[in-house]
């Protein structure tokens, strides 16, 4: 186990490394356009810029830089961000924050319905609540995420002006604001998850020993509880620590359309102006979190399932 | 599934001969659809937009860019000179010098008739989704073929570089890669075969590492058969059915990225009508004018669903036997 911890976290420390060198080499070449000009303006003066440019170490080599760089991320430094004018420690705990409180509420919704109905549905393979779940299922994963936030929009801002229809929170925390959000993330990935539950729980309930089960009597409402959910929930783990990574993805869709000031919106505008602190910031706690909830996913298959815990 | 002839077949097929069965033993699988409903609905609406796609110059009434009537709303109606503009089927409908256009879908910010520019969006979704498909098929198969196939150090270095690239998230990868490289057509192509061949080629190497025992990539390899060839005519036909599913739910995935992209504003430049771009230049009226962005989404959701309840349909029938 420990040897399976220590191996993820090399891969992540590994893949944290490539994907920073990468990136920073990529965003100091000629594609990404003068840091400069985009701090300074476009009238700046060609005098002013080589001030700036010197001030802020762009006149070193790339691998002086990229080592200062890469000094700082690992004494928790992480720079100045050339868009907001700020470190980026910043500006980034507190989007990261907001983040975090959406994907709570959006997890804390689609965990405990999916997880219903999949289980639901998959007892009864082919009953009516199997085959609308599919239907639903194939629904709502074929609405992308703008979709869906404009369909909602249009339904409980225009047309039932029940909700507010931006998130930007401009006068503290507002709850109203949060449920258009949490709508939408849970609406796309509902489906997904649910479908992977049904696929489990319809597994199981054809395996020998819930027929034995079954066959010596015992009553139905045992053979589920005691029998069938414990095997039939190792696969969903798996696929909801997996979700998360998804999860990061839906976001940046999300918080760009109801303006949340959330992390998917700061990493969306970092990259937007090049702002190479904040957006090497963003990329690493992606891949952390990425290669994190991987990790945890194996280890609590291991845990959750003990026919693979003594093989490696 | 028929296994190639055996080697000691004097008669060998021609190479042309053998990849062109195989092309068309792909194609005859989809002629099982008959047998579920899910998928010929799929089909169906797949049919019908690429129908739309084909015929857009002769179906949208005007030209996806011309200002008409800013904000007009659903239903609206004007009249419009007959000119070059519109489009063949609208001058057959006018009289004598004018044509009443009615906005069935409203129109834009700018004036532009919604329902013209989501039929002219369709030819952008319809080109770019599939070519960047198949581009990202062809270097997710080589990467797969290559590392399952020839295994060691080739499979260990690719396996490696699918690992980092899949461990990031996938937006976030999208927004990198054109905020680096730049929003264009090409551009995208490259950035969704960059994100996606890696896990193409992980879904192929797994076929390939069950298939490359068989007796038959033995007999090719006693033929003497080049590594190439064994590979791409000999491997790969047999890794079909599970590869075809996949293609049509990631020309799903594809078609919803390009519409994200375009609708954070990464996608194709305007002024050429694209689904998702048509979300981004309008949502900030959303509210005010829902229809300016509510039909363009309509559009690429129907769209997708097709792609989905093929794939389903297709699945369901690859279960089968």
């Amino acid at each position: 186990m420990l040897l399976l911890i220590a191996k993820r976290l090399t891969f992540m420390l590994f893949t944290m490394f490539v994907v920073s060198v990468i990136l920073f080499v990529l965003l100091n070449t000629e594609f990404a356009g003068d840091p400069a000009t985009r701090v300074l303006g476009q009238f700046a003066s060609d005098h002013q810029k080589e001030l700036w440019r010197e001030e802020h170490g762009y006149n070193d080599p790339l691998v002086v830089r990229y080592g200062r760089w890469l000094g700082g991320f690992v004494t928790g430094d992480l720079g100045t961000s050339i868009r907001f004018k700020a470190p980026v420690s910043e500006i980034l705990w507190p989007r990261l924050w907001n983040t975090a409180i959406l994907g709570f509420w959006a997890f804390a919704i689609i965990i405990p319905v999916s997880l219903l109905f999949g289980i639901l549905s998959g007892m009864r393979e082919g009953s009516k609540l199997d085959r609308s779940l599919s239907v639903v299922g194939i629904l709502t994963t074929s609405v992308p995420e703008f979709a869906s936030a404009v369909f909602f929009a249009a339904i409980f801002v225009f047309g039932l002006q029940w909700l507010p229809g931006t998130s930007s929170m401009s006068d503290g925390f507002d709850w109203t604001q949060l449920v258009l959000p949490v709508m939408v993330l849970v609406v796309y990935d509902f489906g997904y998850v649910a479908r992977m539950t049904r696929a489990s729980m319809a597994e199981v309930m054809t395996s020998q020993y819930i027929r034995t089960a079954v066959l010596k009597g015992l009553p139905y409402k045992k053979v589920i509880l005691g029998h069938a959910l414990r095997n039939a929930l190792i696969a969903p783990f798996t696929v909801i620590m997996l979700q998360i990574n998804w999860l990061l993805s839906g976001v940046i869709v999300v918080e760009f359309y109801f303006a949340y000031k959330g992390f998917g919106a700061l990493l969306l505008e970092a990259s937007l102006n090049n702002d190479i602190a904040l957006l090497e910031a963003c990329a690493m706690i992606a891949v952390a979190v990425a290669v994190t909830t991987q990790m945890l996913a194996d280890i609590g298959y291991t845990f959750l399932n003990p026919r693979i815990r003594f093989t490696k | 599934m028929n296994a190639e002839p055996a080697a000691g077949n004097p008669p060998q097929p021609s190479r042309l001969a053998a990849a062109g069965q195989a092309v068309w033993r792909a194609l005859a699988s989809f002629g099982l659809l008959r047998e579920s409903w899910v998928g010929m609905a799929g089909a169906l609406i797949v049919l019908v937009w690429a129908l739309v796609a084909l015929f857009a110059p002769l179906l949208a009434p005007v030209d996806p860019n011309m200002p008409i009537a800013p904000f007009a709303k659903p239903g609206a109606t004007v009249a419009i000179p007959v000119s070059a503009d519109l489009s063949p089927l609208a001058r057959y409908l006018a009289e004598s010098q004018e044509y009443t256009h009615t906005f069935w879908l409203g129109a834009d910010h700018l004036g532009r008739d919604i329902l013209s520019r989501i039929i002219w969006g369709t030819r952008t979704v319809l080109f770019y989704a599939p070519l960047a498909t198949l581009a990202a098929y062809t270097v997710g198969i080589l990467m797969g073929v290559a590392a399952g196939y020839r295994g060691g150090l080739v499979d260990d270095v690719l396996s490696r570089i699918a690992d980092i690239i899949l461990s990031f998230p996938v937006l976030v990868l999208y927004i990198i890669i054109i905020a680096i490289i730049g929003a264009s057509g090409v551009n995208i192509i490259i950035a969704i075969t960059f994100a996606s061949s890696p896990g193409i080629m992980r879904i192929v190497r797994g076929l390939v590492l069950d298939l490359r025992t068989r007796d038959y990539i033995f007999a090719a390899q006693t033929r003497g058969e080049s590594h190439w060839y064994i590979m791409l005519v000999e491997l790969l036909p047999n890794a079909r059915g599970p590869l075809i599913v996949d293609a049509c739910l990631r020309l799903g995935y594809v078609i919803i990225t390009i519409g994200v992209l375009g609708f954070l504003g990464l996608g194709l430049p305007p002024p050429d009508p694209d689904w998702g771009g048509m979300v981004n230049e309008t949502r900030q009226m959303a509210l005010a004018f829902p229809h300016m962005t509510l039909f363009p989404c309509i559009a690429i959701s129907s769209l997708i669903l097709g792609f989905n309840l093929l794939a389903d349909g297709l699945r369901e029938i690859s279960l089968r036997d």
